[in-house]
């Protein structure tokens, strides 16, 4: 919901990034209000999953130039940890099997640090074991995945599952779902898109990655960006989704030669 | 090497009692050797002068009763077993303390077991068998008839500035069963050399658990000695962590095949440790079953070693054997050796090996940090992990013992 006084949660300015001296981000602005849902969508290898991974601070990208900051605070001098505790919270696209680590005990210690934060009482395994119950009802989950190994052998589907299920026990202020809806059948498209719109609250932001419009029928964007070379080379309200489902990425080339162009 | 090696030995008490043979002939066996284990090949890995520092220290002379159910600072007592504290200076303890199910060997079945140890594939002159055969003035028999028996918890506790060497003997007999954890703990600037034989009988089963616990220069060398009946089943798991020098060696007969034999092992290295194991497992007939698991993980300048080798002779059809060592290098100046090895001549035979060594993934580390755990406490929750593998296959109550707490300590100092 677009508010025209809510706070301005992340403001990202002419970033660049890169990975091994290899250049992938090339000047991303991007503004973020509290209560708005943002979907970026744009064809594979355009950078969207680096975006993502600048945000949550991933170490292995380097920030070259530019700027991102967090209700005011400059994410950028913060460890991965950091950002997580104040309230970013990244939705891998692959999320991680860590086999031996218990997902409960995963859970527990990631709710802790963020409770921590937020100056709320530590949980004990017990009192975990309620309110993550509690959570599992959201996102439709087994318990019997509490007790496995973080994402170790679960689907495609329970392991994106698994990452909304940590985003209601973490409840951040900015969540970044990158490619939540690959992989999902269409009830648990469903289920999961019903989620994020339960844990959306006036006071936070969620960040869509995505290639299909069909989550976006289920969460409905404020904005929706296209992301081309590393940038991002458009910005529209929900229709923009909707022309890119019938016409494609071609004028994306167009564009950016235009502006290579004009520079 | 050569000097202070000789005068530690010469440096032991006099030989006497039960083991004064075997005594006598490991000394001048270890003094015949001493050239060629600096050529020997298990041993050219090994940190030579920690060795030498061990083979300085004295042997403690006094004689005092071996204890039961004492509690002195350890972990505290099992509550479905009972503790033995072997201190290696005698070998009497009150006998009336033993649950049912447990009795003590006499000496002569004690001695005749020892005279038949080069019958079982066992070399008494192996080096390390030496020190202990060479120095071990005492030695425990005991002998386990039954099922549901109580499960024994051998205590090994060193001396700061002393070498300690400590023996055992258990004999399962046919169809019974047993739960035996051993723990080593270390002191400061100690040497410990134990050594255990277990005879397991046709059809008996054991649970067998052995913790290495050292302090900072401690050191150890230990024997395991299996043979097994056929139809019986050998379950091992060991960890060993702490320790400036550890060595574990493991050696496994099965006399008929037709037995089980599980092992499990963890290392954890850190500072300027070096820890290895060694296992020999001999299939001396048809239709056995072996399945191996070695882990290490190194860190800081530390040195992990492992080298198992699986001997599966013509006499052997039919032996199902697999053996996978699996580690973890945590600094770059950390230093990992293995060698598994399969030496087969029988032809129907099922045999796989093999070894692997990786770093933790930054991308695990990231994936945990991103949800608010610390670059520390990532790095202990991964590690937590992979040494979980091996310590959930020790015997239940070794949790008492706080293992994994002090692993994932010494490994953050
Ligand atoms: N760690 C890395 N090492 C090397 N190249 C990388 C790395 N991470 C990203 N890249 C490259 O950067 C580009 C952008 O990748 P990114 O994953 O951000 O794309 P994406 O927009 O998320 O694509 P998709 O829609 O397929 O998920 C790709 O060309 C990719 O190969
Ligand atoms: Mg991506």
């Amino acid at each position: 919901m677009i508010r025209e006084n809510s706070e301005l949660l992340i403001e990202i300015t002419d970033l660049h990034a890169s990975v091994e001296d290899q250049p992938i981000l090339n000047g991303v602005n991007l503004k973020i209000k509290a209560g708005e849902i943002h979907a970026i969508m744009g064809r594979n290898g355009s950078g969207k999953s680096t975006l993502s991974k600048v945000i949550a601070g991933h170490p292995a990208y380097k920030v070259t130039s530019g700027s991102i900051s967090f209700q005011g605070i400059n994410l950028l001098e913060l460890e991965p940890e950091d950002r997580a505790r104040q309230g970013i919270f990244l939705g891998f696209q692959y999320p991680i099997e860590i086999p031996g680590v218990s997902n409960l005990e995963f859970l527990r210690v990631a709710t802790n640090s963020r409770r921590k934060q937020l100056s709320h009482e530590e949980l004990d395994t017990f009192e975990f074991e309620d309110v993550v119950r509690e959570k599992l009802k959201i996102v439709q989950m087994d318990e019997a995945f509490l007790n496995r190994s973080v994402n170790e052998g679960f689907s495609g589907g329970e392991k994106k599952r698994n990452e909304i299920l940590q985003m209601a026990l973490l409840e951040p202020m900015v969540s970044i779902l990158d490619e939540t809806d690959s992989g999902l059948d269409i009830d648990a498209l469903q289920i999961v898109a019903a989620g994020v719109n339960k844990l959306a609250k006036a006071e936070t932001a969620t960040l869509l990655i995505t290639h299909y419009q069909r989550l976006l029928n289920e969460i409905t964007p404020d904005f929706v960006h296209v992301m081309a070379a590393g940038k991002i080379l458009k910005t529209g309200n929900k229709d923009l989704a909707l022309e890119l489902e019938t016409s494609g990425y071609e004028w994306v080339d167009q564009e950016i030669k235009n502006e290579a162009g004009n520079s | 090497m050569k000097a202070s090696y000789k005068q530690w030995l010469t440096s032991l008490p006099q030989p006497s009692g039960l083991l004064e043979a075997i005594q006598r002939k490991s000394r001048k066996a270890l003094l015949d050797m001493e050239i060629k284990l600096i050529e020997d090949d298990s041993w050219r890995l090994t940190n030579r002068k920690q060795l030498e520092n061990l083979l300085k220290l004295p042997l403690d002379n006094s004689k005092a009763k071996q204890e039961i159910n004492t509690n002195k600072g350890l972990a505290r007592l099992p509550s479905k077993g009972f503790r033995l504290d072997l201190n290696g200076k005698s070998n009497c303890f009150d006998q009336d303390k033993l649950p049912t199910g447990f009795s003590v060997l006499n000496s002569k079945e004690i001695k005749t077991f020892i005279e038949n140890q080069s019958k079982n594939n066992i070399n008494p002159e192996h080096w390390s068998i030496a020190i202990n055969n060479a120095s071990s003035n005492h030695i425990i028999g005991l002998r386990i008839k039954g099922n549901d028996i109580p499960a024994l918890e051998l205590v090994m506790q060193a001396k700061e500035k002393e070498f300690i060497p400590t023996r055992i003997l258990i004999i399962i007999e046919d169809k019974s069963d047993l739960e035996l954890l051993e723990v080593l703990v270390g002191a400061n600037k100690s040497g410990q050399s134990h050594m255990i034989d277990i005879y397991l009988g046709k059809e008996s089963k054991l649970q067998h658990g052995l913790i290495c616990s050292g302090r900072s220069e401690s050191n150890f060398l230990a024997n395991v000695i299996v043979n097994q009946e056929a139809f019986s089943t050998y379950n091992f798991t060991s960890v060993q962590y702490g320790y400036e020098l550890g060595r574990l060696e493991t050696h496994i007969n099965q006399k008929d095949g037709n037995a089980k034999t599980n092992l499990n092992g963890l290392q954890v290295s850190t500072g300027n440790e070096q820890l290895a194991t060694y296992s020999k497992i001999h299939f001396n007939g048809p239709e056995g079953h072996f399945d191996q698991l070695q882990k290490s993980t190194a860190s800081k300048k530390s040195h992990c070693i492992f080298h198992g080798s699986i001997n599966v002779p013509k006499i052997a059809q039919q032996t199902n054997a697999s053996q996978l060592s699996k580690n973890l290098l945590l600094s770059k100046r950390a230093k990992i050796d293995t060698k598994p090895e399969l030496k087969i001549i029988a032809d129907d035979v099922k045999c796989t090996h093999g070894a692997t060594i990786s770093q933790l993934q930054e991308d695990e580390i990231f994936y945990l940090r991103s949800r608010g755990i610390s670059a520390k406490q990532a790095t202990s929750l991964l590690i937590e992990g992979y040494c979980k593998e091996i310590l959930e296959s020790l015997p239940v109550e070794a949790s008492r013992w706080g293992i994994l707490t002090q692993i994932l300590t010494s490994i953050q100092e």
